[in-house]
């Protein structure tokens, strides 16, 4: 009842109850989808996990707010010499780690933090190597092949050696698992035995310190008050652990959080009426998809597959699965993503002509199979759905879809495998804004058997992707060479690219200073609350 | 009665180890595997793969999984959870209480309304009360949790604005919780209204869970008194002029009763199953959410761990409930 409409307790006065009575403490609570599997954020992908990052930690490297442009963080500049192979990163002087009641450091952050952070992730001698489980994200990004090594030239700057030039090696350390953490607690917590506790109690130099957290309730966060840019609006910062999309829109109706992630579609509508609450959106760095197995027949076929796609109705389907909240996708690449090629031209969609097709392929009628996800992403809330309307359309032409499905991580498995039958509805949410990330973990010629669900190795295009990883530092360079790996891609049409979602931030009128984030982080550096 | 007890115990701990391989079979018969699931969609290289099974030891034949889980249960070692990397016996005592202290009041509401209930229909049988009472709890019963739970919300919290929407405490209270019950821990603080805050987060989610046992002890105190109030006792209490009420309550409910306490013993183990989806609605931090999300992250041995633990506690509750017989009825104890 704290929160109701009618007997609403000032925020001002409330933040007071938390604080012991700090008369001007503000308290903002955000309901989050889940709890956290823990806060070390190198050791999951989850965004329920990754979201704590940017509010506690610092990496080397951050994004630009709301773009994907890479801007320092606690490297202040870097040089990179010799081909791309090693850069050498100046770090910031004068970050204090969170004073804690489990922690006080004696020392501000530098070389051995950054040493000790990532290479506790390579090194497998090294005692925080698997002390929570393994780093599953440095591994799934190939940096332990990608590493050589990371060498402290001085107490402010290391030396980054890699065994070879790759250009998205700066959006990479922006990501979660190059988050820096204190070796100095991590020493202490080793000697103490409690290792575990780098996990549970976390310690960063983000703009908010960790409190307490209790499973499946709430995770509790305080204003750092030596934060490098400097101490936030807000004092406390509470995630209210809410599941359910209609129960966290109920609570933010009546003010009980201010701020909620991934509400229904069909709550939107509902939401922007609302004279309380309003909704940002902005494009999702994603693509849901329609993956042939190229090297099944009749998919080895680009005419088959392109028929496919032109008998597929994506209007309709931006319609009914993502209540109009979606875009039709034409590239394998989100728009948002810098060398996006606005020129390539969809494929119509033109069943007559898709027919006519088929037909000059050989195969006017066939049997396939529809693989249609087990559970709801951005990039497709509803994929029976949408295997629904691809069927139909596809009966049109003659051809007859057999909708099949499994559990998550046997359907996933299974889509991996390069003899797999038929065509697999996925999709991919960007891990660092990197183009790369797109054209090239999901298409590149290394990714068939993994990420690669049309099995679709084309040496055009594969050229192409190799040559533009190895521009480090060049972009407009790349963003030339990957603008033509999406006209070669749009030509073979190994997907049928189907849409992208937008993120929905919904929060109330009050919350000010709030910036979107492009892989969805919610990030509370700024944010403020309107008295 | 010690005889009885030495039996009845004895009968646990069979049941307990078939317990533990349904718990142990049953989660290995389920398609996925805890390493795919923690690899997410990203998917793991073949070798990473192959060395997680074997550091959990899932490549090992599934017999020999068995017994090492079974020697570590004997050690007092549920395991450790995959996702989380804590142990599960102290992850599910933290959780616990909150599971505990929502059932136990929706359990209270379900008996302090439905055995009234139940006994006015019966005494009232084939009047309007009695229809209305059973058409009632037929609607209490036939309701799925979700739904109900979601209109409580939105009429409750939404229209009338007389609940909170969800979770146990306001988010602006925070106070350490030495026992985990909440109502308790608010009272200890000393912060004024945390104690309201935390009841009012009862009601809702209690109403949602004690629904149904609520519409079945009804129904069954209904019937159990019905049969009760037609033997031969009954009316030569009645033809000796006792007071209805006396007759009612002294005479018939503590016979009718017997079968009510085996419902409200069974309806603790319904309880929990109850618990998994009324903890998700109502952000509520007890076992059951943590049950929903481990058979989804397919975490086995917070799945076994904690099938073993709910089941443990039912057979301890249906022990509870057999001994509760001797004190009804004088003559199940004699028989013991």
């Amino acid at each position: 009842m704290q929160l109701s409409k009618k007997s609403c307790v000032p925020l001002l006065l409330a933040g007071a109850l938390m604080t012991g009575g700090a008369a001007s403490a503000k308290t903002f609570i955000h309901c989050s989808e889940a709890s956290p599997q823990g806060f070390d954020t190198a050791l999951y992908d989850g965004s329920e996990t990754l979201d704590y990052g940017p509010n506690i930690y610092n990496g080397l490297v951050r994004f630009r707010f709301g773009t994907t442009d890479i801007a320092p963080d606690l490297a202040q500049s870097w040089d990179i010499s010799d081909g791309g192979k090693t850069i050498v990163f100046h770090l910031r002087k004068g970050v204090q780690f969170h004073k804690t009641d489990w922690f006080t450091p004696t020392r501000d952050f530098n070389a051995d933090d950054v040493i000790f952070s990532l290479m506790r992730q390579k090194d497998g001698s090294n005692p925080y190597h698997n002390y929570a489980g393994p780093y599953l994200y440095f591994n799934d990004m190939g940096m332990p092949d990608l590493i050589k090594d990371i060498v402290k030239l001085d107490d402010y700057t290391v030396k980054l050696v890699l065994t070879r030039p790759d250009a998205a090696i700066l959006p990479d350390l922006k990501m979660e698992f190059a988050l820096i953490l204190s070796k100095e607690y991590a020493d202490q917590l080793l000697k103490a035995g409690t290792p575990e506790l780098l996990n549970r109690k976390p310690v960063g130099t983000g703009p908010f310190q960790f409190v307490a957290y209790r499973k499946d309730a709430f995770v509790r966060m305080k204003a750092n008050p030596d934060y490098y840019r400097g101490k936030q609006p807000i004092d406390n910062l509470v995630f209210a652990i809410t599941p359910d999309a209609s129960v966290r829109y109920q609570k933010l109706k009546n003010n009980e959080c201010q701020t909620m992630p991934f509400p229904n579609l069909a709550d939107l509508e509902a939401m922007k009426n609302d004279p309380n609450l309003k909704v940002m959106e902005w494009p999702g760095l994603n693509v849901g998809y329609l993956a042939y197995n190229t090297r099944q027949k009749p998919f080895d076929d680009v005419r088959v597959r392109k028929a496919l796609n032109m008998a597929i109705d994506k209007k309709a389907i931006i319609k009914a699965v993502f209540h109009g909240e979606g875009t039709i996708a034409k590239n394998p690449m989100s728009p948002s993503v810098w060398g996006y090629n606005d020129a390539v031209e969809d494929d119509p969609y033109d069943p007559q002509a898709a027919k006519a097709l088929l037909k000059e392929a050989g195969v006017s009628k066939f049997k396939m199979k529809l693989w249609a996800m087990p559970v709801q992403r951005p990039y497709n809330p509803n994929a029976r759905r949408m295997a629904e309307l691809i069927q139909a359309d596809w009966a049109k032409i003659g051809v007859r879809a057999e909708i099949v499905t499994y559990e998550w991580g046997e359907y996933l498995k299974r889509a991996r495998a390069v003899d797999r039958d038929g065509a697999v509805l996925l999709g991919w949410t960007s891990d660092n804004g990197d183009p790369d990330n797109f054209l090239g973990t999901l298409l590149d010629c290394d990714a068939v058997g993994g990420n690669n669900h049309a099995e679709w190795c084309y040496e055009p295009y594969d050229t192409l992707i190799r040559k533009a990883k190895t521009l480090v530092g060049q972009r407009d360079k790349r963003a030339e060479l990957y603008r033509q790996a999406q006209m070669i891609f749009k030509a073979q049409a190994p997907w049928a690219t189907i849409a992208h979602s937008k993120v929905h931030v919904p929060m109330r009128k009050t919350v000010m200073g709030y910036h979107k984030d492009p892989l969805d982080r919610h990030d509370f550096e700024g944010v403020d609350l309107a008295e | 009665m010690i005889r009885f007890l030495i039996y009845r115990i004895g009968l646990l701990v069979p049941t307990f180890f078939g317990v533990t391989l349904i718990a142990f079979g049953f989660i290995r018969m389920l398609p996925g595997d805890p390493i795919l699931a923690l690899a997410g969609e990203r998917g793991l290289n073949r070798e990473l793969y192959l060395k997680l099974l074997h550091d959990y030891g899932f490549d090992q034949p599934l017999w020999k999984q068995y017994l090492v889980y079974l020697h570590n249960l004997l050690h007092g070692d549920l395991g450790v959870s995959i996702v989380t990397q804590k142990p599960v016996l102290s992850e599910f005592f933290s959780l616990f209480p909150a599971t505990m202290e929502l059932s136990v009041v929706a359990m209270t509401i379900a008996v302090a309304v439905g055995v009234p209930a139940g006994v006015v229909a019966a005494v009232n049988r084939r009047r309007a009360f009695d229809y209305m009472i059973m058409t009632i709890s037929l609607v209490g019963y036939s309701m799925p949790i979700f739904w109900w739970g979601l209109v409580l919300i939105i009429v409750s919290s939404g229209i009338l604005d007389l609940t909170p929407v969800a979770g146990r405490i306001s988010m602006l209270y925070f106070f350490p919780t030495p026992t985990g019950f909440m109502l308790i821990d608010s009272l200890l603080s000393g912060e004024p209204g945390a104690f309201k805050s935390a009841l009012s987060h009862l009601v809702l989610p209690s109403l949602v869970l004690g629904a149904i046992p609520l519409a079945v002890i009804a129904r069954q105190t209904r019937s159990a008194m019905l049969e009760v109030l037609s033997e031969d006792y009954v009316r030569t209490a009645r033809a000796k002029g006792l007071p209805a009420l006396r007759v009612i309550a002294l005479h018939a409910l503590r016979n009718a009763l017997i079968p009510v306490v085996t419902t409200i013993g069974l309806q603790l183990g319904y309880m929990f199953a109850g618990a998994l989806l009324t903890e998700t609605i109502f952000s509520w931090p007890g076992i059951g959410k943590y049950m929903v999300d481990s058979v989804f992250r397919r975490d086995y041995p917070v799945i076994q761990g904690g099938l073993l633990l709910i089941a443990s506690i039912i057979m301890i509750v249906n022990l509870v409930v057999d001994l509760l017989y001797g004190l009804i009825n004088p003559k199940v104890r004699h028989r013991a």
